[in-house]
């Protein structure tokens, strides 16, 4: 039987694969997604390298327990080390409350109505709101209005702001992992919402809401933009009460130096960037083991 | 042993209807947030205005805060937020999306585990470290002796705008992978069982049928490329000028925000009002933004 | 057993017929199959083929031959490793990191299982249709287009797309909605629409890996009148999971199972009357009566 009995046209003329050509574009562009790749960690290196290199000789005990100072030498980070820890405390302990129950309004209270749309919808698009708005913010309502002045308070609720949209996305996140089956069983043995929620949902999404909250606490502390309109910028000497006086954070502190000319300057703010990259890598590695922690007994 | 009937038509526990209320009012913060945004912006803007002529604000070509005879034309403000935002996504479109199509079509499980945290920790950088990096490596060690010293300072936008590229790259990688990898197996197979090479199935069915989450994807990073601060304002300098040569210091509406904060500026002074209208602009700029990626999902959304 | 149930729909006479079109990467032209005359000519020879995934092994020794022009059914009881056989057919599993198979596959007498054919030449020549309708989410004319186009085709697009739509039973249903997405169509016409972008790349043999589980049976019946048609220039390979659609669609039947280790392997070949009606394995005819699977 002839393969080509209804044709007039041999097939084989009319499909030109061209395979090697499809084949050797496909290469390239693998080659350019490794590179791509590779540029990224490339960067990440060269910054690590470059922080390193740079603030390593100047990280000693003196500069961890020191103030800051007009002369490198002399200078340390510990106000604006405590500074940071205080904001961060400030934040957690604000955000864990109103965030985990906004999320859990929204994903297990929540009807579909436009409030409670718009409510969402809010919340996705403060999210996207720059950084320095919020200290815009924080300076109208918590300093001025509020008038608790140029503090730690100010500038720890100015984040809590900031995060508490990112906090509350991911704890939704985390809610809606849980399966049906969970609500169902808590139902069917006569709990009410609360008590659903409570014993079995909000336990079971821990792990995610956890995680969520550090990460936050870490973007937190890392952030500057907000607090330069809250009065970060201070030269503080002394140990920062959180209620009362001046007081600066590390990643001001870092800004400050990196903005003087001089190559010892940068030396000490490189010094710093090491502290708070140290900072930020307790806290992730804290999310990971919480998380571990916590997930140890859900399994689905 | 007798048991108690329980009343079937048991009224809903007052505590239970408290709790319902703290948790609503938990989830309104947000809309009290934004309200209180929008008031202090629209407020402080609208004193502004009453010194200076919207008119001048919004057509003049040059800003001059700090130095006589003042010039309030936010023309080169924007100009030059939109240089450094530019350059940025001309960084971070292309190695994002490549880098996404690695993670989501090439990389083995195991790869892909170890390299999409690794991007992820970038965008987790403070952005003053990034800053820093800008200032004491990419311009002095980079640009510099590939430009020539006589073409390019320490302070530029190309500087900054690599490096607020390099932040919202693992934006862009994160989002569109997950895009990407949420096209079914079976589209990917339909396309392989035509003859279709890995490229052709990453080109012509999973990057069209993942478009929606990366054109989001895209807009948010380039949001994000706009409101980022620190980086900036430590590294594009602060010369508002309207041009759009990369080799250039500019000013950006954050930097400037951050520059008047900074400075010992009297809150009552036209240069402190002004921050606010900048401001102002800053957020709709942003919002506009916002708003069309969530009608980007809409729009293109593709429902396996 | 013929089960044509309705009149095939017209076909368009500039049709091309279903013959090799290209060879694979790697061969030469005179390795073609030999015309051997009397007996069938097979199309696709299995030699003792063995599928693994890492150290599994998912399918034992089997020895398949598929005759041009002809419906050849795979049943089975579930995991028995009939899509697992399919999907090494036309190289698909190379897919799967973990997966290795051995033995020959031959199609018009070429090793194509061989580490130096390339598994995309041979997926062109050999076409697969999915258990899950898979359209590309573009439009109906896209979906056929998209094949002739990345193969280099150098006819008239047009007319190949209406050509294949009209020869999958499509074109009456579509060809108000050409620019409307793919993926908007029903079930069974989302499944036809996937035979269309098939058949467009003109393959040889077209293997379906339970075509019908997810359609009613209006759509099944619908789609069992196209294969009965397509099988005049194509030859087929259904996997199905419907004994039924086996006894009413195919003209030879193999039945798999797997033994203790899960290994699956073909226990009976046969005239697909056989194996219904004359079985001649214990095991075939438990399975055929319902006893077994
Ligand atoms: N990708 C895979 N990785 C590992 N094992 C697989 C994979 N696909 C199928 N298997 C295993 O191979 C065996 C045969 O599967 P399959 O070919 O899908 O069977 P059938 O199509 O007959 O139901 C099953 O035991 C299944 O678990
Ligand atoms: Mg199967």
């Amino acid at each position: 039987m002839s393969l080509t009995s209804t044709s007039a046209v041999d097939p084989a003329v009319r499909f030109e694969p061209a395979l090697m050509r499809r084949k050797l574009s496909g290469t390239v562009f693998y080659g350019l997604c490794v590179m791509a790749v590779g540029i990224l960690l490339l960067a990440l290196v060269m910054l690590l390298a470059d922080v390193l290199v740079r603030g390593l000789p100047w990280l000693d005990w003196d500069f961890m327990t020191g103030g800051p100072s007009r002369r490198p030498a002399n200078a340390g980070i510990l106000p604006a080390l405590v500074g940071s820890l205080m904001v961060g405390i400030i934040v957690g302990v604000v955000t864990f409350p109103v965030g985990i129950a906004a999320a859990i309004y929204l994903n297990e209270y929540a009807s579909d109505s436009w409030v409670n749309r718009v409510l969402q919808t809010n919340i996705s698009n403060l999210a996207g709101v720059p950084s320095i708005i919020y200290g815009i913010l924080g300076l109208a309502v918590f300093v001025r209005l509020m008038e608790l002045g140029s503090t730690i308070l100010s500038a720890g609720l100015t984040l809590t702001l900031l995060i508490l949209p990112v906090v509350i996305i991911a704890s939704i996140e985390a809610l809606r992992a849980v399966p049906n089956a969970q609500r169902e069983g808590a139902y069917a043995l006569g709990a009410t919402r609360w008590q659903m929620v409570r014993g079995s949902v909000l336990p079971a999404a821990s792990p995610g809401i956890m995680t969520g909250i550090i990460l936050a606490m870490a973007r937190a502390i890392g952030e500057a933009a907000p607090l330069i309109l809250i009065g970060a910028f201070a030269f503080v000497t002394f140990l920062p009460n959180p209620f009362t006086g001046s007081y600066t954070v590390l990643p001001i502190q870092i800004y400050d130096w990196a903005r003087r000319p001089q190559d010892d300057f940068a030396g000490i703010a490189a010094a710093a960037i090491i502290v708070i990259l140290v900072l930020m890598l307790v806290l992730n590695a804290l999310a990971l083991i919480l998380r571990a922690r916590l997930s140890r007994h859900i399994q689905w | 042993m007798t048991s108690v009937p329980v009343p079937l038509t048991r009224r809903r526990p007052r505590s239970e209807r408290v709790i319902e209320t703290l948790l609503f009012l938990s989830a309104a913060l947000g809309v009290l947030t934004t309200a209180g945004i929008v008031l202090v912006l629209v407020f402080q803007t609208l004193e502004f205005f009453q010194v200076v002529s919207p008119v001048e604000f919004f057509t003049g070509t040059r800003w001059s805060a700090g130095i006589r005879p003042y010039a309030w034309g936010v023309l080169p403000l924007v100009s030059g937020t939109i240089l450094v935002a530019t350059i940025a996504m001309i960084v971070a479109v292309p190695v994002g999306l490549l880098a996404a199509v690695l993670l989501s079509d090439y990389a083995s499980p195991r790869v892909r585990a170890t390299v999409k945290p690794l991007l992820e920790t970038i965008a987790g950088i403070p952005t003053i470290v990034l800053g820093f990096f800008a200032v004491n490596f990419l311009a002095p060690q980079v640009l510099i002796p590939i430009l020539g010293k006589q073409n390019i300072g320490t302070f530029s936008a190309l500087s900054g705008g690599i490096i607020v590229g390099l932040l919202v790259t693992p934006l862009i990688a994160s989002i569109s992978d997950d895009a990407m990898r949420a096209v079914p197996r079976g589209m990917r197979e339909g396309a392989y069982a035509m003859g279709a090479t890995k490229f052709e199935v990453i080109r012509k069915v999973v990057f069209p049928a993942a478009i929606s989450g990366i054109m989001a994807s895209i807009i948010l990073a380039a949001s994000r490329a706009i409101g980022e601060t620190m980086i900036v304002s430590l590294a594009v300098g602060d010369k508002p000028q309207l041009t759009f040569d990369p080799t250039e210091s500019v000013q950006t509406m954050t930097a400037f925000i951050a520059q008047i904060a900074i400075g010992e500026t009297a809150q009552g002074s036209v240069q402190f009002k002004a921050l606010f209208a900048v401001a102002a602009t800053l957020l709709v700029f942003t919002l506009v933004l916002n708003l069309l990626s969530g009608w980007v999902v809409r729009r293109f959304r593709t429902e396996y | 057993m013929n089960t044509q149930l309705s009149e095939a729909p017209a076909r368009d006479p500039s049709t091309d017929g279903g013959g090799p079109a290209i060879r694979l990467a790697g061969m030469a032209r005179d390795h073609a199959a030999p015309e051997t005359l009397g007996e069938p000519e097979y199309v696709v020879e299995l030699k003792d083929v063995s599928c693994y995934y890492g150290a599994f092994r998912a399918v034992r020794n089997v020895d398949i031959k598929v005759a041009r022009n002809s419906i050849t059914a795979l049943i089975g009881p579930s995991g028995c490793g009939k899509s697992t056989l399919l999907r090494t057919i036309n190289r698909m599993n190379d897919l799967v990191p973990s997966y290795r198979s051995e033995g020959s596959i031959l199609l018009d007498g070429q090793d194509l299982s061989s580490k130096s054919v390339d598994p995309v030449a041979v997926r062109r020549r050999v076409g697969m249709v999915f258990q899950k309708p898979n359209p590309f989410p573009k439009t109906v004319w896209e979906n056929v287009a998209f094949g002739p186009k990345i193969n280099g085709y150098k006819g008239d697009l047009h007319e190949l797309v209406e050509t294949s739509l009209r020869r999958a039973a499509l074109w009456d249903d579509v060809k108000d909605k050409l620019q409307q997405s793919g993926m908007a169509l029903s079930g069974g016409q989302q499944q036809r629409l996937c035979i269309a972008r098939t058949i467009a790349v003109n393959p040889e043999v077209i293997l379906m890996d339970e075509p019908c589980s997810a359609l009613d049976p209006r759509s099944t019946l619908q789609i069992e009148e196209l294969m009965a048609e397509l099988k005049k220039e194509y030859t087929i390979v259904i996997v199905t999971h419907n004994m039924q659609q086996a006894a009413r669609a195919s003209d030879t039947t193999v039945f798999m199972t797997m033994g203790e280790d899960r290994a699956g392997f073909v226990v009976e070949t046969a005239p697909t009357v056989d194996i219904f009606t004359n079985p001649k394995n214990q095991l075939t005819e438990d399975y055929v009566s319902g006893r077994f699977g």
